[in-house]
């Protein structure tokens, strides 16, 4: 069971670069075990965050990567045929109620809603899960803790959390980091020295003052350090700008072009 | 006839003077001049046949300006395009002096040194050429059979524009605005002058429409990205002409109430930087590619600077103003010494904005000018501006390699300035002030003033730099608001304008039709409701079809581990996984959801005059039986639940084509509307293109799946002022063509029996019905919405 545990953990410290106090909220949130949600756009560092809490806390973390045809049974478990009749099988969330991992559902709302309501139990006072088909009411282990995130950015009426969801919740509002930060973690991460950095998140922050004018997101922190590590391999600044930053988010020519030309401002 | 007796000095021009076997004392008095300048441009061919040509100039019969002015002006224009031009110059002559455009020649040979200069290959000058004749073709006119004819009265006002035409229009251009002006004004004198001389609104807007560069109606929306992305910043752009003004340059600017720029800017051409510093910055504007003879060095090489470049620098230096100027008290400065401010405060901003964004400065050299050092004599010419401008080149351009001491001085103390935190206006404005007084001249009050390389086209007009203690400013005035007289026109909404398909040139004529959208008056709604009495029968043989339709066709999903059926295909599927010792799908039902009806319908009536026509064989007008069925449709279709609008138009030439607005989609199916139904009537023509182009406006905002309009008509689109009959039938189709480009599915239900062969280039095979026994309508209309829509 040691080793099963065992490959959850995370040996090596993950690269976070905190904004603000969440570390410490965190920690209390967690010495209470409730409940976590993190909200944020894509690759602004949800994701990098909870892996750099359970490595600090030391605890064991299951991702699940939600999508829409994951039903409930996905998360639980479920009942399989060998050989020699039917065994059950511990769905992720089953597993980390048992060990005591932190849970974290990526991007929830993806998952459909009847989906979602399997966790209410593990939320609130009860802390348990029952396995309705095995007929099993597992009490969750006290290291348990369950996280979940979603972005908020997509805005569609059909992908929102409901209110008995969200309400179980504690949140986290994550958002691109300050200009200075972000040169900071994209330098961290890929080893660029901090003036291509710089310059690599003013091209994000031209994208991101277009939210909402033909792009739904702006460039990610994601997307500067894939920027940032081609141009590390030796690519040409403004090749990597327009492949790593340009190309991925936009099929929009009047915006394509007003990045092109803001990479050619920048990279002079 | 007797030749002039003059003896010229060299006697090979006397020789060609005798040749000549001029009889005019004015021509002899310019001839050596003229024979001087040919026999150093010209090869001896060359002048035997500009010899030639003169001879036949003279002696064609319209006096002495043809002669005098080929004399002149020929040598410039073989130089630009080479002497070969000349034959086929001279055979649009004489095909002017054989038809009765005699009168033109004058003009056209006027028009030939800009023509060449602008156009600047035999090849572009031949298609110019070419053009000439056709128009006088068209345009030459005769009366009723007699042998008399009439000159073209387009082509001398025509001549007299090339200049300023080719200025702003590429050949094919050119050929354009030509084209449209033939095709519409071919047959009206007086309109042909007005549009040929740039007189009329719709010479300009083609002209406009056809010029080259990139304008900015275009890139609007780049530009606004570009404000909001890289600078934060927004605000209503503005354009101003640039076509006309011809004294007086408008210079951009910003105000409250927007960003004015000019409406279309040309690539710049950096002059080649080898042949010499003293072309200096003004560069050259190109026509764009494709009608450019050159063929341009790709841009990015910092060569060319795009319209839409020199477009963003104008931004950027409007952007630097608004976010690191401070407006200053102005009246205590001189006009020169403000000068000196703005230049200064110009500069600042800029080096702010390259610090930003460094890719500026490529930009911003490339359109700045290159001042001279020297080129201006402090002597004889005012040279503050040069100062300035050198000294502003000078802060932009680390390499600007000027010498002199002073500027090198306040070169330092500018970027000592802005080293720390960029400075403030007011501290570089004494800066400049100092500069003023430093290098002040007795000169500089001088009214010749130094204006060469010293404007900077980018840069805005600095209204907003300066505040004035004293009041009194016209200019404030001139954006104001002033009341609007009331007129009679404006009892509905003010006119919505609309293109209008010119089929024969495949062309928009631009803004051509003027729709009026009122809303209809209001009747007894009652009579709808006696109307609807009347069909009960068909209403409930409706109302069962009707039900048949509501509960919309449902949808599977498939893939569910609970639903309400079991789904066999993939149950099979699991059973054999299952048996085959696999794991099985459980996901093996399927549940099914109601699919929403999800339909806009817009109903557009035709209420022209020919609805008052009685049907055949019955008491009723076609106007009685429309409302009739239009009735139940409108109440069918309220039963369905559909949001469903219905206007009826009809037009009055283009500058009057009503849309009456009868139901709204927002508006029940109830009195109001019946009401404004009982009171229908018809008058007037058929201009269908621009009302189905209204109504798709509505249509268009629709949010639903299907959009449907639905036209009804007695007969073919036609109007008072259309002669050509085909012409509205292509505009109905084009427009039929646009709607499906929106989304909008067109039908047409015709009354008219012989509709077939002009509907069917309109709608299309499948896209209408004719209805031949119009009693039938009430009956057929709402059966026809419901097969329709199944």
């Amino acid at each position: 069971m040691t080793s099963h545990i065992e490959q959850f953990k995370i040996h090596q410290e993950p690269f976070y670069q905190p904004k603000g106090n969440e570390v410490e909220l965190y920690q209390a949130a967690y010495a209470a075990r409730l409940p976590v949600m993190l909200k944020g756009p894509t690759g602004c560092g949800k994701s990098r965050f909870v892996e750099h809490m359970a490595w600090k806390l030391g605890k064991p973390l299951i991702t699940v990567a939600c999508n829409e045809d994951m039903t409930a049974s996905d998360l639980v478990g479920r009942y399989l045929l060998d050989a020699s009749g039917t065994r059950w099988l511990d769905g992720p969330l089953t597993t980390a109620a048992r060990i005591g991992a932190i849970c974290y559902l990526d991007e929830v709302v993806e998952a459909r809603q009847d989906t979602t309501v399997v966790i209410h139990p593990l939320t609130d006072h009860r802390r348990t899960l029952p396995l309705d088909k095995k007929g099993e009411l597992i009490q969750a282990h006290p290291d348990f803790q369950l996280v979940i995130s979603y972005n908020p950015g997509y805005q569609s009426l059909m992908k929102d959390l409901k209110q008995s969801t969200k309400q179980r919740f504690t949140a986290f509002e994550f958002d691109y980091p300050a200009a200075e930060l972000e040169v900071g973690i994209v330098a961290r991460e890929t080893g660029a020295d901090p003036e291509t950095a710089a310059k690599l998140v003013k091209v994000g922050a031209v994208a991101r003052n277009l939210k909402g004018h033909g792009l739904d997101e702006g460039i990610s922190t994601r997307l500067l350090v894939y920027a940032a590590t081609l141009i590390k391999g030796g690519v040409e600044p403004r090749d990597a700008c327009r492949m790593a930053l340009v190309r991925p988010i936009t099929d929009d020519a009047d915006i394509r072009d007003t990045l092109d030309h803001a990479i050619d401002a920048i990279f002079a | 006839m007797a030749d002039v007796k003059k003896v010229m000095q060299h006697p090979h021009i006397q020789a060609l003077w005798e040749q000549l076997q001029c009889g005019f004392p004015q021509v002899a008095e310019v001839f050596e001049e003229c024979m001087a300048e040919a026999l150093a441009s010209l090869t001896k061919e060359g002048v035997q046949a500009y010899v030639e040509s003169a001879r036949f100039l003279g002696r064609m019969g319209h006096g002495v300006e043809p002669i005098l002015i080929f004399l002149e002006r020929w040598p410039a224009v073989a130089e630009a395009v080479g002497e070969s031009a000349l034959p086929p110059v001279m055979d649009c002559v004489r095909r002017m002096w054989k038809s009765p455009n005699g009168k033109a020649i004058v003009p056209f040979l006027q028009s030939l040194p800009a023509a060449a200069r602008r156009l600047q290959s035999q090849e572009l000058l031949q298609r110019y050429l070419d053009l000439v004749p056709d128009f006088m073709d068209r345009t030459t006119g005769s009366i009723h059979g007699i042998h008399t004819t009439f000159p073209s009265p387009g082509l001398p006002e025509f001549f007299d524009q090339v200049p300023f035409l080719l200025g702003q229009l590429p050949i094919q251009g050119l050929k354009n605005w030509v084209e449209y002006g033939i095709r519409n004004y071919g047959g009206h004198p007086e309109r042909q002058k007005d549009y040929f001389s740039l007189q009329s609104a719709d010479s300009r807007a083609v002209m406009q429409r056809e010029r080259h560069g990139t304008l900015l109606a275009d890139v609007e929306r780049k530009l606004d990205l570009y404000l909001r992305g890289l600078w934060r910043d927004g605000d209503h752009l503005v354009p101003y002409s640039t076509g006309f003004s011809e004294l007086r340059k408008p210079v951009p600017y910003y105000d409250k109430l927007g960003i004015r720029l000019p409406d279309v800017y040309d690539d710049f051409i950096l002059p080649s930087l080898a042949g010499g510093g003293g072309v200096g910055g003004e560069g050259k504007a190109v026509p764009s590619p494709g009608a450019s003879r050159h063929p341009l060095p790709p841009a990015g090489e910092g060569r060319v600077v795009s319209g839409l470049d020199r477009y963003r620098a104008t931004l950027a230096h409007m952007v630097g103003h608004r976010r690191w100027t401070e407006a200053q008290i102005a009246d205590n400065w001189s006009p020169f010494q403000r000068m000196a401010v703005e230049f200064f405060e110009d500069a600042r901003v800029e080096t702010l904005l390259i610090r930003e964004y460094p890719g500026l400065r490529r930009i911003f050299l490339a359109l700045h000018p290159v001042p001279v050092e020297g080129a201006c004599d402090p002597e004889t010419t005012s040279c503050l501006r040069h100062r300035l401008a050198t000294l502003s080149r000078a802060f932009l351009d680390p390499d600007h390699g000027y010498t002199d001491p002073v500027l090198l001085d306040f070169v330092q103390r500018f970027h000592g300035l802005l080293a720390k935190d960029g400075s403030s206006t007011s501290e570089i404005a004494s800066l400049a002030l100092s500069y003023v007084a430093r290098t002040r001249r007795q000169s500089d009050q001088l009214p010749n003033i130094h204006f060469k390389d010293t404007e900077v086209g980018y840069r805005d007009d600095n209204r907003q730099m300066w505040k004035f203690i004293e009041e009194g400013d016209e200019e404030e005035a001139f954006d104001q608001q002033r009341k609007i007289e009331p007129g009679e026109e404006l009892e509905g909404l003010p006119p919505r304008h609309y293109h209008e398909w010119d089929y024969s040139s495949q062309t928009y004529r631009p803004d051509w039709v003027s729709v009026y959208e009122a809303l209809h008056p209001k009747g007894d709604a009652a009579r709808i409701d006696k109307l609807l009495a009347k069909h009960d029968a068909l209403a409930k043989r409706l109302k069962r079809l009707l039900d048949l339709l509501k509960p919309q066709d449902k949808v599977r999903i498939r893939y569910q581990e609970e639903g309400s059926e079991l789904d066999l295909d993939v149950a099979l599927r699991s059973l054999i996984d299952f048996k085959g010792g696999a794991t099985p799908d459980p996901r093996i039902n399927m549940s099914h959801r109601t699919n929403g009806r999800d339909i806009a319908v817009s109903l557009l009536l035709d209420l022209s005059e020919s609805l008052n026509e009685k049907v055949a064989g019955s008491e009723q007008t076609i106007l009685e039986l429309s409302q009739e069925a239009v009735s139940l449709l409108a109440w069918a279709i309220e039963k369905l639940g559909d949001p469903f609008a219905i206007g009826g138009f009809h037009s009055n030439t283009r500058h009057e084509v009503r849309y009456l607005h009868l139901k709204g989609y927002g508006e029940r199916w109830g009195e109001e509307v019946k009401g404004r139904l009982a009171a229908m009537e018809a008058g007037y023509s058929t201009r269908m293109g621009a009302a189905m182009r209204h109504a798709a406006h509505y249509l268009e905002a629709q949010k639903a799946d299907k959009k449907l309009m639905l036209i009804l008509t007695d007969g073919q689109p036609s109007d008072v002022d259309a002669k050509d009959e085909r012409l509205l039938i292509e505009d109905a189709r084009q427009a039929v063509k646009e709607l499906d480009q929106k989304g909008i599915y067109a039908y047409c239900i015709t009354l008219d029996p012989r509709a077939d062969d002009y509907v069917t280039d309109i709608f299309g095979r499948n896209g209408y019905t004719v209805i031949d026994r119009i009693e039938k309508l009430p009956e057929q209309l709402p059966q026809l919405f419901l097969a329709l829509t199944k």
